[in-house]
């Protein structure tokens, strides 16, 4: 039994050590300002997806990452950790696209990439914060969905078992393949790289990094395993209509910096009853749990 | 996101000395393996590009496993649970977050899983482990143990326990007995050939080994009965697996708690012969020292490091009087020395370990090949060198650890001696870097050799001719008048003869005079080729000024008469 494993995965910029040029005067991020690095969730994900291979040996990694051609650094850092390879797609058509443009774009690639037992994606980015783009590929790849997972219980050779994290507490479901999964923060982290990958893939390279920094393709002959694929919107099959700003019913007409400050102060006697109370009111509340 | 290599300018520096492209090129045989296999560099580029990604990785593991593990680990230490050693759960989650990483087998070669590093990256990721975690250090460095297996050992031993370290088993070195301290030729658990199951078997006890529950396990035996001196021992390789070995207590130590020091009856114990019989000790065990003083000389150089970071974060943060403590001039003079200290230090560190690489080279290369005479040359100058370097580095950087240490506790003041804070683990922890693997007492009857023969003079000479900047001048001319110094205190205590009570009463005075002018020589260079280090040079430089003059006022006053007060006294 082996599976066949597709991480989705996006580089977003860093937007955790945010700087005061972290934005344009337009109100939208500043990306040259901010490092690029792995979405946070996607690195729960690629864990997840991780352990599965390293319980069912001969199960395969397929990293898809949507973005400019410095996205196949991710790609790599994937490959450092334990990934067997990857996509990126990108087109200049693909700029402008929203969630729902998005997924079907990541859904056709899925598509491209054969007959997939699981795909794994974080939960949300850290950048847009919508959550929206994993349910909306499983939904255009017909396929069931666990959101939220926090914990890889089991795999079988037909399906999956998983906790999953819950506003309040978790709940532990079981699935069959395909589906998709996405992965929550509080799941495990991912592990660090080991040595001989990151001499191994480290001149791992796709076309247009060889296009810009004259890198010779030659050497995808001899070595195969150095070659990152790169696709773009036609290679995916796209419909042009349903990609780009075209295909993007989302506007985004402002954003503004909003900034929380407490209003209220409440001052309780420390009794048994009063925190009882209290932690009550902060569950209802969203502020806990 | 703590890195404790990212953030170290002076491990970077040291990785780009001139010579690193030489021993690459030795290490990777004209880069032979390229092809053969994946991760085998192409050229001295891709080589030196992966051992940064590989230090970073381990120092990226360091900062964010080991240095956050640490206190727990002190806290909880180890214990002894169905005659196994079991080691503090931290412990076990950095041996695992390193082992998943594939950085152990650092050095060894790729046939046997290795990374095939050289000594240099080797020795880095041992000083980066000790940073984050001391007493951890030790677990990491033992791999030391495959070196000697793959230098002295069988095929058949190689092949099967050298694929083993790679794979995170751990190993030891079974020396020290109850009566063989300092004297390893006084050991006495005894070895004898069991012809039915052509295997040796071990019978006897071991004391204070640290990490003695490990996997494999080197032991020092005694094979010719009737002996009783070094040429009677040999050396054996034990598999835990095949059992006979009681792990009878672990010791309740000062520091480096999560380091296991075991005492261990053998019984019965089936091991193999390393190597040819009666070269235990006078061979292997003494090539296998010089790579733990080396190792001893990267976990002091680390500490170090993390000693002096603790105190400056301290003196700039802590207010008294209406400002930070670091701009009372006297902490400031503490924290400089600090830095000077470790800088001193990590330079001849490296200077050793760079020697030990190209010999090491040679070495491994002359048993594929006839060396040409100039090779060979190359190899015995350098093998004198590190010969020479590794016990002055051992006995230099382990006081300045506990001296750094101890002073990391003097600028947190109060706080210091409480448990609170890192230092007073750093402080207990550093204590044992004078003792193991030779106390500093041992380190100076092995480097006075470099006195007497001249050895220390002469390569001080060479330091002197090596082309520096006209700004140098100053401190090259202290220098100078400190060798003069230096070489009169030699001939004076030489001329009591090199065997009299004269001559070892004072050769600490003159190994530690040699060692100052060489590091403030190491540090000069260095700042010629990198601004960052002249403070530390110029530091030194005064150092060595102010610590030959005392020494040499000593030695200018010393009367043979003295000594019959130092005996009196104690009597």
């Amino acid at each position: 039994m082996s599976l066949k494993i597709v991480v989705l995965a996006k580089q977003v910029p860093d937007t955790r050590n945010v700087g005061k040029d972290a934005m344009t005067p337009e109100g939208t991020v500043n990306r040259q300002a901010l490092p690029a690095i792995f979405n946070p969730e996607d690195l729960n994900a690629l864990e997840m997806a991780l352990e599965i291979k390293d319980r069912v040996p001969g199960s395969t990694i397929t990293v898809v990452t949507m973005g400019p051609g410095r996205a196949a650094e991710i790609i790599r850092d994937s490959m450092f950790r334990g990934a067997d390879n990857g996509v990126v797609l990108s087109d200049r058509k693909l700029g402008g696209s929203d969630t729902l443009a998005t997924s079907y774009a990541i859904s056709q690639a899925v598509k491209k990439v054969g007959k997939v037992d699981i795909v794994f994606g974080g939960r949300q980015a850290i950048d847009g914060d919508t959550a929206q783009v994993g349910p909306q590929t499983a939904e255009k790849l017909e396929i069931p969905q666990i959101t939220y997972a926090e914990e890889l219980i089991d795999v079988t050779e037909k399906d999956i078992t998983i906790k999953r994290r819950l506003e309040r507490g978790v709940e532990v479901v079981k699935a069959q393949f395909p589906l998709l999964v996405t992965a929550h923060a509080s799941a495990k982290a991912c592990r660090f790289y080991n040595a001989k990958r990151v001499m191994k893939y480290k001149k791992a390279f796709s076309k247009s990094e060889a296009e810009a920094n004259g890198f010779d393709t030659n050497l995808w002959n001899q070595f195969p395993y150095l070659k990152i694929e790169e696709w773009n919107a036609a290679d995916v099959a796209c419909e042009d209509d349903r990609i780009g700003l075209a295909g993007s019913p989302t506007k985004v007409k402002k954003i503004d910096n909003v900034v929380l400050s407490q209003k209220e102060n409440v001052t309780l006697e420390p009794t048994d009853e009063n925190i009882d109370s209290l932690v009550k009111q902060l569950i209802d509340t969203h502020i806990i749990g | 996101m703590a890195n404790f290599f990212d953030d170290n300018e002076g491990l970077k520096f040291q990785l780009s000395n001139p010579m690193m492209e030489e021993i690459i090129r030795l290490k990777e045989r004209d880069y032979a393996d390229y092809g053969k296999y994946d991760y085998a560099p192409k050229d001295f580029e891709d080589a030196l590009d992966s051992y940064k990604r590989v230090l970073s990785l381990i120092g990226e593991i360091t900062g964010e496993v080991l240095a956050n593990n640490a206190e727990s680990v002190d806290n909880q230490g180890v214990r002894i649970e169905d005659n196994a050693i079991i080691y503090a759960d931290g412990t076990k989650e950095n041996h695992q977050k390193l082992t998943d990483a594939g950085v152990y087998g650092l050095s060894l070669p790729r046939q046997y899983g290795g990374l095939n590093f050289s000594y240099v990256p080797y020795v880095m990721a041992a000083e980066i482990v000790s940073r984050g975690d001391c007493g951890f250090a030790n677990i990491w460095g033992l791999q030391d143990c495959a070196e000697t297996i793959y230098e002295f050992a069988s095929d058949e031993i190689k092949d099967k326990f050298l694929p083993m370290i790679n794979q995170g088993y751990t190993c030891s070195m079974d020396l020290t007995e109850p009566d063989a301290g300092s004297d390893l030729q006084s050991v006495r658990l005894k070895a004898t050939f069991d012809e039915e199951n052509n295997c040796w078997r071990l019978n006897g006890v071991k004391r204070f080994i640290t990490n003695g529950d490990a996997d494999i396990k080197l032991v020092l035996a005694r094979s010719e009965e009737g002996t009783t001196d070094g040429r009677g021992l040999s050396y054996f390789v034990y598999d835990r697996r095949d059992g006979g070995v009681t792990i009878r207590r672990t010791e309740n130590k000062l520091g480096i708690h999560g380091s296991p020091t075991g005492e261990l009856v053998f019984n019965n114990a089936p091991a193999q012969l390393v190597g040819e019989r009666k070269l235990g000790l006078i061979k292997y065990v003494m090539s296998l020292m010089n790579g733990a003083r080396l190792g001893v000389g990267a976990q002091s150089v680390g500490l170090s490091e993390a000693a002096y970071r603790e105190a400056l974060q301290y003196a700039n943060e802590r207010e008294q009087f209406g400002k930070p403590i670091i701009n009372f001039l006297q902490v400031r003079e503490m924290l400089a020395k600090m830095r000077a200290k470790t800088d001193a230090t990590r330079a001849l560190l490296y200077e050793t370990t760079r020697c030990v690489d190209i010999y090491k080279s040679y070495e491994a290369i002359s048993k594929e090949r006839k060396l040409e005479p100039a090779e060979r040359q190359t190899l015995k100058t350098y093998t004198r060198l590190a010969d020479m370097f590794t016990p002055m580095l051992k006995l230099f950087s382990s006081e300045y650890a506990n001296q750094n240490t101890y002073d990391c506790i003097q600028v947190y003041g109060g706080s210091g001696f409480m448990k609170d804070y890192p230092c007073e683990r750093m402080y207990r922890d550093a204590r044992i870097l004078t003792i193991y693997e030779g106390t500093s007492q041992l380190q100076v009857v092995a480097a006075i050799r470099g006195v007497v023969s001249g050895g220390y003079l002469a390569r001080i000479k060479e330091y002197e001719g090596m082309e520096v900047d006209a700004k140098f001048a100053e401190m090259r001319k202290t220098l100078a008048q400190l060798t003069e110094d230096f070489a009169a205190c030699v001939e004076k205590i030489n001329g009591f003869g090199s065997t009299s009570e004269a001559h070892e009463f004072n050769s600490r005075r003159l190994v530690e005079m040699a060692g100052y002018i060489i590091m403030a020589h190491l540090l000069i260079l260095d700042a010629n080729r990198d601004e960052q280090f002249m403070d530390s040079a110029k530091i030194m430089t005064k150092m060595a000024q102010e610590k030959v003059a005392e020494r040499k006022s000593f030695i200018d006053n010393f009367d043979p008469e003295d000594l019959e007060s130092y005996k009196n006294i104690t009597k």
